[in-house]
This record gives structure tokens, sequence and C-alpha cells, in this order.
């Protein structure tokens, strides 16, 4: 039996891999790749009369592998469908860090998990509030409604997009540029940062465009999304070389909070570092990166 | 007694100054006879050595009862050459009690176990045993035990006389009318035929065996005319499908290049990573695929490598041809990109056996390797390495250049994933130790890098560059966590096989494994 320690709200999320939970293969060590998150897929990836052994092996690999620093999601089935419950006590029961809800459209569907997983924490004794959420927006309808769903629950650490549904209800299809997915990406980071919860990026199914990966996940990093779901370990590396941040962005956030930390025990609110004005406004944007730069493996300090 | 890796061997062996492993290089600087072959004269000039069978080529080199005959494994899995001569020298002039001296059997030479079983076949040389071979072995239906010895190994038994040749026999893609092979040119082609080569010059027979005679003279030879005695032209020596793959493709899987990125990462990091570097890998996954990361840092360092050798396939012909490998020499070739290469593309050349590895010679190029990158069927938390016999303790595998290789190197890598299966791969015991953990450096698998207590230089290298590492220890037991530690094989006393360390002396024997019973 291992035990997991009680799952961080927020923590680093920059890479979130897909595995389905019907194929043990894959799923007894996908933390050796070093992504971040493993989401272990009981929904499309798994066959309709497979449910049940996709549950078993879940909850048996949830109760018997040691996954490490690696935070471990399951993506149960939709509302619409007779599997949920069940999904989410065998979640529940094995001990799993979250649950994505897929297909999630208002703050009512997170409130019908959230009880869901209550009564499940109740029932195989695991601690209240332990097993965190997070929202998969898969409709133009769950776009819209972004906010109230993001700020629907204590438990919600964050909402991701799902481009293929959501393709599909627009009748777009993926473009080089991100055209067809730009307004509902913009809609969902400021609903995100308004309810203070974090965002992730829809899977790149092109495994062979690489170049096309590439401008996608730089489009992401520009907009604020704090990862991106991937449906291969080839497509690790890159998120976290392009999410990391520089040398010299490294250096300059260290500059600024020891500076701010000096003026303002000396009773200074404003100063300049290399001739450009700072406040406090600064401060947490440059702690942030800090934080990121150590997660990242790249600054040891102590600052933050 | 116990040798140097721990193993007991048994007294009985120890005999005609045989002795058991006492680490690498024990042998170095000790002098050694060579053996020299009775070989027939041919002063009266000759049309063609071409006989109309095989069944004469072996009268005509005098085949008895209790010869050793001797074959090479270049057609591979393709191979048709030892059974058709087994067949003619048993089936047809009713020979007994022979030895087969192979570089490597396998499942194309299944019909031999069958002569193994009928005590037609007494005696087994070889590098690598698999297939029905390895079985019937394992079961102690040979009379002799086996003696399994690495490519480097064999060369050196032979040219000190422990292994005597009475007739080598060529299969060979090509040849003229007085014998002269080349590896290319006909329809089963093999490229190198490396292995070949020290066969011809200590055997007191040599027969060729083709199925595409050209015109005379076939230059420049593999095995030259002056060796040959007799030329047999049959239908077809081998299946050129089997014999070389169409193209050797770099793993597209995610366990195998992760793997890979962090060998090169790991040969990046030593102090042997500098312009004109030497290398050798093998055509495993993830070995492979070292290849394609490798060049990444050699383009970010501004690096060529010096040379390159071994068994040899495309990737690594590509890299010639892009000019980022001054020259391949090789002893074997992989797939249809190498074989189509040798001897045509500028600076790929062919070495023999003995050149490439034999540890008793001069001027092996395996002394003068940089890096090796190789795989393992186990490796202990000793380092030692097996890749001979199953986890259920059957012969099926081949030590070919590893234990070469290995002990040649400045760095040996070994690569392989944490568990296969239900196997654990990192073990406390490997069930037969072919190559010994004196002569390995590193392991790279899936769960974490091992570095051999053994080369601290290494430790501080990889510290240096930030790559994390773990003992071998704890990699075990993250491996037995996960399947589960095997109970250890039941062995009864009698000995089917011999290893012998490169350098002669004995690294470990094989028993024959106990019929498994349920409780």
């Amino acid at each position: 039996m291992i035990p997991r320690p009680k799952p961080e709200r927020f923590r680093l999320r920059r890479t979130m891999i897909f595995m389905s939970a019907q194929k043990p293969g894959l799923i007894k060590d996908a933390y050796i790749y070093g992504v971040d998150s493993i989401m272990l897929d009981l929904e499309d990836a798994v066959a309709e009369n497979q449910k049940d052994a996709a549950r078993f092996s879940l909850y048996h690999a949830l109760k018997t592998i040691d996954y490490g620093d690696t935070e471990v999601i399951v993506r149960i089935n939709g509302l619409d469908t007779p599997h949920w419950q069940e999904d989410i006590r065998v979640c529940v029961a094995g001990g799993a860090d979250g649950i994505r809800i897929a297909k999630c459209e208002s703050a009512q569907d997170v409130k019908t998990v959230e009880a869901a997983v209550e009564a499940a924490e109740k029932e195989f004794g695991v601690e209240a509030g332990r097993t965190l959420l997070m929202a998969a927006l898969e409709s133009p309808k769950g776009i819209l409604n972004a906010y109230e769903i993001c700020s629907a629950s204590d438990r919600m650490f964050g909402v991701a997009i799902s481009g293929g549904d959501f393709r599909k209800c627009m009748q777009t299809k993926p473009t080089p540029d991100g055209i067809d997915m730009l307004v509902a990406r913009g809609q969902m980071i400021m609903a995100a940062r308004a309810a203070g919860v974090q965002c992730f990026d829809t899977v790149f199914t092109n495994l062979d465009d690489m170049a096309g990966y590439e401008a996608e996940v730089r489009q992401n990093k520009a907009m604020g999304f704090d990862g991106k779901s991937l449906i291969n370990p080839k497509q690790i590396r890159l998120v976290h070389e392009i999410f990391a941040p520089t040398e010299k962005e490294i250096m300059q956030a260290e500059k600024i909070v020891r500076a701010y930390r000096e003026q303002s025990a000396a009773g200074v609110g404003v100063f300049t570092v290399d001739g450009k004005m700072i406040d406090i406004a600064f401060i947490p944007g440059a702690e942030r990166t800090l934080k990121l730069a150590r997660a990242c493996g790249l600054w040891e300090g102590n600052l933050v | 007694m116990k040798n140097y890796v721990g193993r007991d061997i048994p007294d009985a062996l120890l005999v005609n100054g045989k002795e058991v492993y006492q680490g690498k290089n024990y042998m170095d600087g000790k002098y050694i006879k060579k053996a020299s072959p009775c070989t027939r004269r041919y002063e009266k000039p000759q049309e063609s050595k071409i006989v109309e069978t095989l069944a004469d080529a072996l009268r005509l080199c005098g085949a008895k009862s209790g010869m050793t005959f001797s074959f090479h494994h270049h057609l591979r899995d393709g191979d048709f050459v030892v059974n058709m001569v087994m067949k003619a020298a048993i089936e047809e002039l009713g020979l007994d009690n022979l030895t087969i001296a192979a570089t490597s059997l396998g499942a194309a030479h299944d019909p031999v176990a069958e002569y193994i079983t009928e005590g037609k076949v007494t005696g087994i040389q070889t590098s690598g045993i698999r297939g029905r071979i390895g079985e019937v072995v394992s079961k102690g239906l040979l009379k002799t035990p086996a003696i399994i010895r690495s490519h480097g190994g064999r060369p050196r038994a032979i040219e000190g006389g422990e292994v005597h040749i009475d007739i080598a026999f060529v299969a060979a893609p090509t040849s003229d009318c007085v014998g002269n092979c080349r590896g290319i040119g006909g329809k089963s082609n093999c490229g190198s035929m490396g292995y070949a080569m020290t066969d011809a010059k200590y055997a007191d027979h040599v027969v060729v065996v083709t199925d595409c005679l050209v015109d005379f003279p076939n230059v420049p030879a593999s095995v030259e005319a002056i060796d040959v005695d007799a030329v047999v032209i049959v239908d077809s020596i081998g299946n050129p499908k089997k014999i070389a793959s169409a193209a050797a493709r770099i793993s597209q899987n995610p366990r195998d290049l992760m793997m890979a990125e962090n060998v090169a990462k790991v040969i990046a990091a030593t102090p042997y990573f500098k312009e004109g570097f030497s290398f050798q890998t093998g055509v495993g996954g993830p070995s492979l695929a070292a290849n394609l990361f490798l060049e990444k840092y050699m383009d970010e360092r501004g690096i060529k490598m010096g040379w390159a050798i071994g068994g040899i396939c495309g990737p690594m012909v590509e890299m010639l041809k892009k000019g980022k490998v001054g020259k391949v020499i090789d002893v074997q070739d992989f797939d249809l990109d190498a074989v189509n290469s040798i001897n045509q593309t500028p600076n790929h050349f062919e070495m023999s056996a003995s050149q490439y590895a034999n540890p008793a010679n001069k001027g092996a190029f395996v002394n003068k390797l940089d890096f090796v990158v190789l795989a393992a069927l186990e490796i202990d938390t000793g380092f030692n390495v097996n890749v001979l016999t199953g986890s259920d303790g059957i012969l099926r595998g081949a030590p070919g250049g590893h234990p070469d290789t290995a002990a040649g190197s400045k760095c040996c890598i070994i690569v392989t994933p944490l568990i296969r299966g239900r196997m654990a791969t990192v073990c406390e015991h490997v069930v037969t130790v072919t190559t010994p953990g004196d002569c390995v450096d590193v392991l790279v698998t899936d769960y974490g890098i091992a570095v051999n207590p053994l080369r601290p230089d290494l430790v501080e290298c990889l510290d240096n560059a930030g790559i994390p590492h773990v003992s071998i220890e704890s990699l075990k037991k993250k491996a037995y966590s996960l399947v589960g530690r095997p109970d250890d094989l039941q062995w009864e006393d009698k000995v089917v096989a011999i290893l012998e360390a490169r350098d002669g002396t004995i690294l470990d024997v094989v028993r024959k494994i106990k019929p498994y019973t349920i409780d």
C-alpha cells in the first residue's frame, strides 16, 4: 500500500499526460518521463464495455505503485453517463490526487461531483477535502460559464480546454495560428485568473508535426497558460523548456526581490533596478518567476 | 574453486593449464604460442576448385568422424550452410562424433539439435546459442559441455591452438572458381565476412559454399583463394530476408528514446567525448537510438567521431556519409544499408574477428575504443552482465563482442529497461556471468542511472554535469518492488556449458536445470 501525501491545490503543473487506465503497461510507471501530472483516463480512451476493468486496474495502480512527486489525476466519465459515480468512488478509495470533470458546463456540475466526492471520502475514511477537482471545458456553454465553474468549489485547482469536442461544437478545425480557439482560450484564462485557479491548454494530436507543436506551446506560454495536456512522453521536454524562465529572467527577478526587501526595510516604496522603476506591484511576478525556476531545477536560492 | 566474480568453477575443468577468471587484463604480457594448420600444397596449376557436391568437398578434405567443422554467422537467421554441411557429413558420409565450432548458432540451425540428440554432434563451440540447440544442450543431451566464447575469445582460442579446425566452411555471397570470396555482388549479400577470416587462415582445409559464381578474380577478397581447397555451388546459401533487414530503424518507443538520450548525456559528460573519439553501439532499440542523440551533442560541441566499429547498420553509415564520423570498420553488417556500403562508401572498411576483438593479439580495435553502448538480459549489483541464459536457466543468447568491447573500452555503458515483462533486469545475482562487472562502468535504465563504484572518476563527471545517478542497489530494490524477487533457479551438478572469459580463463559454467515441479 503506497500512502500518497496530501495533494497541494497549487503546484507546478506544466505538463499533464493522458494515459488510458485500461493499459497497465502505460500506467505502471508513466512518471519516469518526468511529467508533472499524470491523467489516468477512464473516459474516452476506455471502451464502453471495459469501464469496469479499467477502474479495477486503476484502483490497484493507485494502491500499489509509488508515483513519487508526480501528481495523479483521474479523468472520470461525463455526468450524462452511468459511470461517473462509480468512477468517483474508485478515485477516492484509491487515493487519487484529483479528479478531472469531463464536459463540465456549469457550477452545478462541479457541485454535483463535489457532493459525490464528499460522500466517497466519508465512505472510505479519506480525509475530508483531500481530493482535488479540475474541470474540462469542452463546449461553448462551458467556456461561457468558465468563471462560475472556476469558483464553484474550494477543491477546484484549475480548468482545461478540450480542443476536440470544442472545435466540433464550433464547426472549426485546428489552424496553425490557433485562431480557431483564440477567443475560447482567452476567455478561459481570464476566468481562471479572476477565480484564482490554474488553466491548461488542450492536447496537440499530430505527433509528427513538432514545429506546429512548438508554435502552439509558445503561444500557450505567451497567453499565460500554466501548462498543457499531452498525449505522448516525447512532448514533455519542449513544454518544460519553453515554460522555464530564462537565465536573464531569473537574475532579474532575484535582483528585484532582493532590492525590494532592502528598500522596504529602509522605508522606501519605489526605487529603480537597472534603470527600471520597481514598486510592490512587481514583486509577486518576480517571486513567481523564482518559484518556477526552482521547480524547474534552474535556481537553488532561498529568497522565496 | 571460486573465481574473481564469485562463481564456483568445478575443479575437474581446471586441467591442462585452464584457470579461473582472475579479473581483467590478467593475461597481459604473457606469451602465446600460435598454432599452425597443416594445409595441402596445390603446386600444379588448377583451372578450378569447383566440386559437384558438399559430400565431394568433404571427401576431398578427408572428412572423418571426430573432426571439428567451423562456420561463421554473417548470414544470421537466414543461414542454410550449417544445416546443409552437417546433413551431408552425417547423412551422406555417415560421420559422427563431430564438433561444430561456429561464430554463432541460432534458430536457423534447429535441425542440428536432432544431430545432438542422436549423438552425431558431440561438441559445440560458439558465441551464440539459441533456439532448439540451446534447449537440447541445456537438457544435457550434448556429450561434452558446450564452450561459449566471445567474438574476441574465439580467434584467441583458434590462434592459440585450443580449437583446431579441421575444415572451415565459408558461406560466400560471391566466389570465383578458385575460392576468392566477397560478401557482396550476389543474391545473398552479407557485406563484411570478418568472422570467417581467422577461420580460413587457421583451418587445415577450407571449403567455400556459394550461390553466386563470379568471374575470376573476385577481388578485393575477404577470404582468399590461397587458403581454399574446394568451392561448392548450391542453389541458395541463405534467405536474404533474414540475412539483412531492410533498414535498421531508430526506435520511436518513448522509453527507448529516453534511455538513449541519457546514454548520450553520460557520454557527453566524460573527458573522452572530444574531437576524434571512438564509438561502438549495438542495434537494440535504445543502443541504436543513442546515435541520434549523440549526433546532437557532437554538433553542439562542434566535434566529430574519429571512428566507429562493430556490427554496423544504416544509421552509422548515414553518419559516415554526412562526414560526422571519419572511418567505419566492421566485422559484420546488420542491414542492407550497411551491406551496400562496406568497401563502397569511402572510409568504410572490413576487419577480421581477431583484429576486432582478440585480447591475445597486439592491436585489437576494441582496445582503442572510447565508448561502447551495450544491452543486457540481466545485470547484478556487482555490475556483472548476463546475455546468455534466460531467467529459466536455458541457453538462449550470445556474448558476441560484449565482453571484448566492455573490457577494451574506456567507458562501457549498459542500457536496459529495469524490468522486462515480469522479469527484473537489475538483480541480485545474474544467472550466468558473461561480462564481468569489473569491465562495466555505467548502467542506464528507465528508472535511473548507476555508476560502477570502481569508477569514481565517472561519478565525478556525472556530478559535474548535473546528471542524477543512484546506486545499483536501489535500482535492484525498485525492480524487485515492482515484479517481486524470483526464487533461485534449481540446478543439477552436470555442467552443460562452459563460459570462457575472453582471455581463456573460466568465467562461469551453466549447469543442467532441474525439471520444474509444482509442490
